[in-house]
């Protein structure tokens, strides 16, 4: 654990240094995003493509750790059609994550924020707002309303001391505070039908620690299913699941997306959950977008080294093979990134050429881009 | 009142010498008390009555869904819960839970387990090589003089540099937790393994570099390994037999291939079916199960599948299916095999 080892060398009067710049300029930010009463122009934007529900563009979060700045996620682009979903695979560490509590400005404050780069979305018909430059305070409208966030654990959304019924009932009432309280109750009760849940009526007087984890993700998605939004990110939905239970939600989503035509942002290290749900793929390595394109793109024509050593290290159960391949070495520190294409000290294919500065991301085919010195040679101009 | 009845009765089997281990009718029911005296009003049948032997140097994968009992299975096979509550567990053709406690100790490093969650089972506050070493030594695996450097062998196998010899558990990677908890087994020379959710808490690539490990070690040792997993890819790929797990039963256990390529249980059928498959042209035909896995105390009468399965027959509702080999070592425990 070489990278580990120097963090740790960082002297007490190096890390108070790197904590009294960390404070300067987290607080800048921190004084721009809770500004009170910004007039709606200063996010106003237009979308580039009026199919897309979100486009990021050029995202740069980062977080002002004791130890340095972690760019978790440094310059990544993809956009989200309306009514489709986009997978976003990864190791463990990429900045999946990070992404996404972007999109919902979810980041822990102060230490994270988005530093550049915007968040298009397409908050009705004829406007769409840029949420990086949104103040948090604005993102009420947003969150739970447009877009839902279901996440990994059931239980960071559920609060164990209130019964099922009424933390539905309550995301009602927050979005609207006219309704009943008997048609917030029935609406809560069809909507647990909705996501499968049998006994709907019981579930609803019930307590979360009386579900199975199965359950409980089902109640979370009834909940992020309230408002009928128009994205729902799913960060890693089904990995705590059993694989029936899996296939029960990854049913519930499909369904739901026809029935409610939303998109989808699917975020999971499951490349079979990708190739069964996904209709586009953004390949994520170290803070970066490494590969994106068309479902068929990623799993037919992997271009980027790195997906193709993801692919290969999978086992699955309709292929043979007598050992299964290994990526070599590890991530880079976060911490300390090189100044050449992240992947190099793992690539078992790289060239002269890959020595020099970061590959920048071609585009190779209409819908396909990889971030790969090996795939200049297929570069479609435009 | 009374606790209720346990059925304790079984057929012994007899030794084969092929077989490191034969469990038979295997039985683990934990008592259910109620609140203020302590009285036993039922028991949860993690393990209800299962049948099965691994061939020495082979892999057997255990699976099926969570809390269906496969590391209770695990665990009673290797005399590691309080007792078991009915049936023969043969380790080379001795009932282990004969042996006394010294002759247990004496077994003990032959049979090893490996964790699902290789942050919790290492001591925080031991160095690396305390951590694999402290039951070498206890054991007296080898003599004091050699003691360093079979340390520093088996953490080479392991892929562990001696360099990380002074290291706390804290300094390393999920991975590198794994590759000690994995180390610390095989030190003790062990030659049958449970390996319960190994790679279930890891990334796909370091999934990969953990399993083929385990594999290496196995040829390297002549191991035999039970592999427990929900992750039906990993089982397919490291197994040689395979046993299908439901609320506390083994439904279905044969080759391989007899579970993937001629599945006969319709809990198996459905469980293959459900496993996402990365290769977009690929479309399954999904079984969905309806509902969820009922609870373990109060399971359902007669087949404990029939609440979920959609061949039920009428007498799937009362008669308990008997395991049935339908070809040569393919056992399956369902009424649709019924002459
Ligand atoms: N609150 C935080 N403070 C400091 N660093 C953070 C914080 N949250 C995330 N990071 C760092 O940002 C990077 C990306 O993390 P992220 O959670 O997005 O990963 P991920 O791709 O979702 O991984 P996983 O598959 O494990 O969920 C990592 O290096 C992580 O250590
Ligand atoms: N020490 C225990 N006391 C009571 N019940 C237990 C105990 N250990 C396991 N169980 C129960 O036995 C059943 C099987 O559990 P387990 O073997 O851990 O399942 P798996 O490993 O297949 O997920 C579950 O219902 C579980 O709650
Ligand atoms: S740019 Fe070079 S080092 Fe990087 S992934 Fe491509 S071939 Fe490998
Ligand atoms: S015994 Fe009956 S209920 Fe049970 S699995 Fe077979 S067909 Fe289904
Ligand atoms: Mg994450
Ligand atoms: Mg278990």
């Amino acid at each position: 654990m070489a990278d580990k080892k120097d963090l740790s060398y960082l002297s007490a009067k190096e890390s108070r240094r790197i904590t009294k710049e960390n404070r300067k300029i987290t607080k800048e930010y921190e004084k721009q995003i809770s500004r009170k009463d910004v007039p709606e122009s200063e996010y106003l934007t237009k979308m580039h493509n009026d199919k897309n529900i979100l486009e990021i563009d050029n995202l740069h979060t980062y977080f002002f750790t004791d130890q340095g700045v972690v760019r978790s996620v440094d310059g990544v682009s993809f956009d989200v059609p309306r009514g489709a979903t986009i997978g976003v695979v990864g190791e463990s560490g990429c900045g999946k994550s990070v992404t996404s509590l972007s999109v919902m400005r979810l980041l822990q404050r102060p230490i994270g924020q988005i530093v550049d780069g915007e968040i298009r979305f397409k908050v009705d018909d004829d406007k769409a707002y840029d949420i990086a430059k949104m103040p948090i305070a604005e993102m009420q409208h947003i969150r739970g309303k447009k877009i839902s966030m279901i996440f990994q654990e059931p239980m960071t959304t559920l609060n164990p001391v209130f019964k099922i019924g009424r933390q539905l009932d309550e995301v009602f009432e927050l979005h609207d505070k006219e309704t009943k309280a008997e048609d917030r109750r029935a609406k809560s009760i069809e909507l647990l039908e909705m996501v499968g849940i049998a006994n709907a009526e019981g579930v609803y007087d019930m307590y979360p620690h009386e579900l199975s984890g199965g359950m409980r993700q089902r109640v979370v998605i009834a909940m992020a299913l309230a408002c009928q939004p128009k994205l729902i990110i799913a960060d890693e939905p089904t990995t705590a699941l059993d694989v029936t239970i899996q296939a029960q939600i990854l049913d519930i989503f499909r369904q739901l997306k026809e029935k409610i035509n939303s998109s989808i942002m699917l975020i999971t290290h499951d490349l079979g959950v990708i190739a069964e749900m996904a209709d586009f793929v953004v390949v994520m390595y170290a803070g970066r977008i490494v590969e994106k394109g068309t479902l068929e793109d990623i799993f037919l024509h992997p271009a980027h080294p790195y997906t193709i050593g993801l692919m290969d290290s999978k086992p699955s159960v309709n292929k043979d093979v007598d050992r299964l391949y290994s990526i070599p070495g590890k991530v880079p520190n976060p911490i300390n990134m090189p100044d050449y294409c992240y992947f190099r000290d793992r690539c078992e294919k790289c060239l002269d050429k890959c020595d020099g500065e970061y590959p920048p991301l071609i585009k190779i085919s209409d819908t396909h881009y990889v971030a790969c010195y090996r795939s200049e040679d297929k570069e479609v101009k435009e | 009142m009374a606790a209720p009845k346990i059925d304790r009765s079984f057929t012994p089997i007899e030794h084969s010498e092929e077989n490191i281990l034969e469990v038979n009718a295997l039985k683990k029911y934990f008592p259910i008390q109620d609140g203020i005296l302590k009285h036993t009003v039922g028991y949860v049948k993690a393990v209800d009555g299962v049948t099965f032997n691994i061939k020495r140097g082979t892999t057997m994968g255990l699976v099926g869904e969570s809390g269906c009992g496969k590391t209770t299975t695990g665990r009673t096979i290797l005399r590691l819960t309080d007792g078991k509550t009915s049936g023969q567990v043969l380790f080379n053709g001795q009932e282990i839970y004969d042996l006394s406690a010294k002759e247990i100790r004496a077994l003990r490093p032959k049979m090893q387990i490996i964790f699902q969650d290789p942050y919790s089972s290492l001591s925080p506050r031991m160095p690396v090589s305390e951590i694999i070493g402290e039951a070498v030594r206890e054991h007296g695996i080898v003599p004091k003089e050699e003691f360093d450097d079979y340390i520093e062998g088996i953490m080479s196998d392991c892929g562990l540099m001696s360099y990380h010899k002074d290291r706390y558990p804290h300094e390393f990677s999920g991975g590198q937790r794994q590759r000690i908890c994995i180390a610390r087994a095989l030190a003790l020379n062990p030659d049958f393994i449970v390996c319960d959710e190994p790679v279930s808490a890891l990334d796909v690539s370091i999934q990969a570099q953990i399993i083929n490990l385990l594999q290496d070690l196995q040829e390297k040792h002549n191991l035999t390994y039970l592999f427990i997993s929900h992750d039906l890819s990993v089982v397919k790929h490291i197994s040689d037999t395979i046993g299908v797990m439901y609320l506390g039963n083994l439904v279905e256990y044969g080759s391989r291939d007899d579970i993937f390529d001629s599945p006969a249980h319709p809990y198996t059928e459905a469980l293959l079916s459900a496993i996402p498959v990365p290769d977009p042209i690929v479309k399954t035909n999904r079984i969905v199960l309806e509902g969820s896995i009922p609870s373990p105390a109060n399971p359902p009468e007669g087949c404990k599948f029939h609440t979920r399965c959609a061949k039920c027959m009428d007498k799937c509702k009362t008669e308990i299916p008997v395991q049935k080999e339908i070809s040569p070592g393919h056992f399956v425990c369902c009424h649709l095999y019924d002459e």
